[in-house]
């Protein structure tokens, strides 16, 4: 039986277990029926080019876990940005782990999907809000809506912001011999409201795992969201991500995806400017090696006028590494004085690593500022060679300017814990210690 | 310190360097001067260790070492320093984090622990300080939007961080206005000392007024076609080249 198959079986014995009379069950079925229309996305698609899901299709993955795991904290405290105190929604093998958590209802809501699709108290705002931005049609976000039960719930009321930054972690524990998660995400940021994320995907051992994400971001008028991905799986670890983000008037959104693992990744990163003076920034750093595969595709809809968005995503491949850039832009006719700008520079370090960098800009309206660049290359000798006659090793020179590349996407994360965090990730994948942080 | 024998250095097929003799010895100034593309740099960055440039033929040693295998980095480590004619730009790394680093890749080649903290930035303060370098400067992306004058500056302050024992300096006077040659010539003069030695490669006597050289060399064509004491440099500037190519072509 094929993935696809055993999935729609899945969905069955998936409705044993909810509560099929609750108003989100229509919601669900109908993205099933999508899903089994539509079957997993194949490379014939433009959107899926480059990007192969065949052999994970062919993979034999417990859609559930058959039982309950448990971690213990200090075996993987180094996950957590633990030199800060945050507030911790974490799961295990998909299935929430209080004990590893905390969560708070405090002033906000930081807590559990599973709880807000099924108390009542929840009832009003997953009416307003649970798959309203999520794409019907694309066929991975509905899989995952078929399949919503778990996963990350913020809601932040009006002028409020938490104390601390949220964390977002999902542990597999490797006891299936591999294993599908299918996440789901709710975030709301009400007006004047503020939210710091961190989300990581962590594979434990080299069990196969492939997570199908989606989180639905609103962002109302004026709020401030600064969401941060940790991607650095092991390489038998493959994650879709798929993101989507509502922003009303003089809201700023800055999502950083930081991709330094994983077997295959996938980022659909799709905004929608509903508002006016919205700020958008979309920054990614990836650094590549082995065989690993990603995929960045980016969406921003200016659907208004007077906003802006930022796009600049630096890649460094390696070895047998693949990568993709793909950025959309729409800027449509009413969205006059929009300031779009996006850049994808890339360096190659192996003969056999490869990019495909694609910008997309379709632009109705006649007032705009649009930028784009792309450029893909290799590190400069001249450079090379200067910082080694300053007595720098040629390894180290080389990473040097490595983080030099990238240092720009990092100057932007507010959180300073969490950048150096971000910084030895990059000098423990260049394999250096430069003494210092960036 | 520095013998250079016979040596001859090519890029891509073409020849650049020719049958160069030079000897450098601790305590001395050397001024090379030559025609523009005679290959004053790229014997300075043969020296310095520049992969591109394949030596043919042979010899560089430095201190009584063969170093024609070492690597720039290794040379460096040995105390070879070079100021370049055009130093390279390089956006998102400060010019502390580059001096930290530098110094302590430096040090760790030569088994000693870090520099500690207080007392790197105590250099980074008595050397700025010394070339007259704005502190600010110090915290902005090497060399980058540096105005020529402010790179060249920014050389001799890596030199004075690292207390090389061969100095050489390509063209570091181009681009510096009066008062930065001043401070430039001066930051120099303080460095001299009898283990130490420097290579001036210039166009001009100007700065030979404040760092006075022992020995001039003219480079043409690849080779050292004459060599003598400070008066060559005037002799230079008063008669130009002709008359050495003429006698070199002889
Ligand atoms: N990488 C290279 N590839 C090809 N030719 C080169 C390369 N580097 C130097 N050359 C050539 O070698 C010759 C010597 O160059 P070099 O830079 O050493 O001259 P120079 O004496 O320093 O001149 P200037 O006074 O203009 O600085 C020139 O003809 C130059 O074009
Ligand atoms: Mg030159």
């Amino acid at each position: 039986m094929d993935l696809k198959d055993k999935l729609i079986s899945s969905f069955m014995a998936f409705e044993n277990n909810i509560d099929v009379e609750h108003s989100v069950h229509d919601i669900r079925t109908a993205a099933m029926k999508n899903f089994e229309t539509r079957g997993f996305p194949s490379k014939k698609e433009e959107n899926w080019k480059y990007t192969s899901l065949n052999s994970l299709q062919k993979t034999d993955f417990s859609i559930f876990p058959r039982e309950e795991n448990t971690l213990e904290y200090k075996d993987v405290k180094k996950y957590f940005i633990h030199e800060i105190d945050t507030y911790k929604i974490v799961f295990v093998d998909g299935i929430y782990s209080s004990y590893l958590s905390e969560t708070t209802h405090d002033g906000v809501d930081i807590c559990l999907m599973s709880a807000a699709l099924t108390k009542p108290m929840y009832k009003q705002v997953i009416d307003v809000y649970f798959n309203k931005i999520a794409s019907k049609d694309e066929s991975l976000t509905s899989l995952n809506t078929a399949f919503s039960r778990e996963g990350a719930y913020i809601y932040i009321p009006k002028n409020k912001m938490p104390k601390k930054p949220v964390e977002i972690l999902h542990f597999a524990t490797g006891n299936e011999a591999s294993l599908m998660l299918q996440p789901r995400n709710l975030i709301v940021v009400e007006e004047n409201a503020e939210l710091q994320v961190i989300e990581r995907h962590q594979s434990l051992t080299s069990n196969e795992v492939l997570t199908n994400s989606v989180t639905e971001i609103f962002a109302a008028k004026s709020a401030i969201v600064d969401y941060y991905k940790i991607q650095n799986d092991n390489s038998t670890a493959s994650l879709i991500d798929n993101t989507y983000i509502d922003q009303k008037d003089k809201s700023v959104v800055k999502i950083h995806s930081f991709c330094f693992g994983g077997k295959l990744t996938r980022n659909n990163l799709n905004f929608y400017q509903n508002g006016e003076f919205i700020d958008s920034t979309l920054k990614g750093v990836t650094i590549l090696g082995e065989k690993q595969h990603v995929d960045h595709h980016t969406l921003v809809h200016h659907k208004q006028p007077n906003c802006e968005s930022h796009q600049d995503y630096k890649g460094i491949y390696g070895e047998n590494s693949t990568g993709v850039f793909n950025g959309k832009i729409i800027v449509d006719k009413i969205a006059q004085k929009t300031d779009a700008f996006q850049q994808n520079n890339n360096i190659l370090i192996s003969d056999k690593a490869t990019i495909n960098s694609k910008p997309q800009l379709e632009i109705f309206a006649d007032d705009v500022k649009c930028s784009h660049g792309c450029t893909i290359g290799q590190l400069d000798n001249e450079a090379l060679f200067y910082l080694q006659t300053r007595g720098i090793p040629e390894k180290e020179a080389r990473a040097l300017l490595m983080y030099a590349f990238a240092n720009n996407v990092l100057a932007s994360v507010r959180i300073p814990e969490l950048k150096t965090r971000i910084n030895k990730l990059i000098a423990k994948k260049l394999g250096v210690n430069l003494g210092f942080d960036l | 310190m520095l013998k250079i024998r016979n040596l001859h250095a090519s890029v891509e097929g073409k020849k650049i360097l020719k049958g160069i003799n030079l000897e450098v010895n601790a305590g001395e100034v050397h001024a090379i001067m030559g025609p523009n593309g005679s290959g004053k740099s790229t014997l300075a960055s043969v020296i310095a260790g520049k992969e591109e440039f394949e030596v043919t033929q042979g010899s560089i040693e430095f201190e009584g070492e063969d170093i024609d295998e070492a690597s720039p980095e290794e040379r460096a480590h040995k105390g070879v320093f070079l100021s370049f004619q055009y130093p390279v730009e390089i956006p998102g790394v400060s010019v502390t984090n580059f001096m930290k680093t530098a110094i302590n890749e430096s040090r760790k080649a030569k088994g000693l622990e870090d520099m500690p903290a207080k007392e790197m930035l105590k250099l980074i303060r008595e050397k700025s300080e010394m070339l007259d370098i704005d502190r600010k400067f110090l915290s902005r992306s090497l060399n980058e939007g540096f105005s020529g004058g402010e790179k060249k500056r920014n050389e001799i302050f890596q030199m004075a961080m690292l207390e090389p024992k061969l100095s050489i300096l390509d063209e570091t006077d181009s681009g510096l206005d009066i008062d930065a040659l001043r401070i430039v010539a001066n930051g120099v003069n303080k460095l001299r000392s009898d283990d130490k030695a420097t290579i001036l490669i210039t166009h001009y006597q100007r700065l030979l007024e404040y760092i006075i050289p022992d020995f001039v060399h003219v480079i043409h064509d690849g080779k050292i076609v004459k060599s003598g004491g400070k008066e060559l440099a005037l002799e230079l500037e008063d008669k130009g080249y002709d008359w050495l190519k003429q006698e070199a072509a002889v």
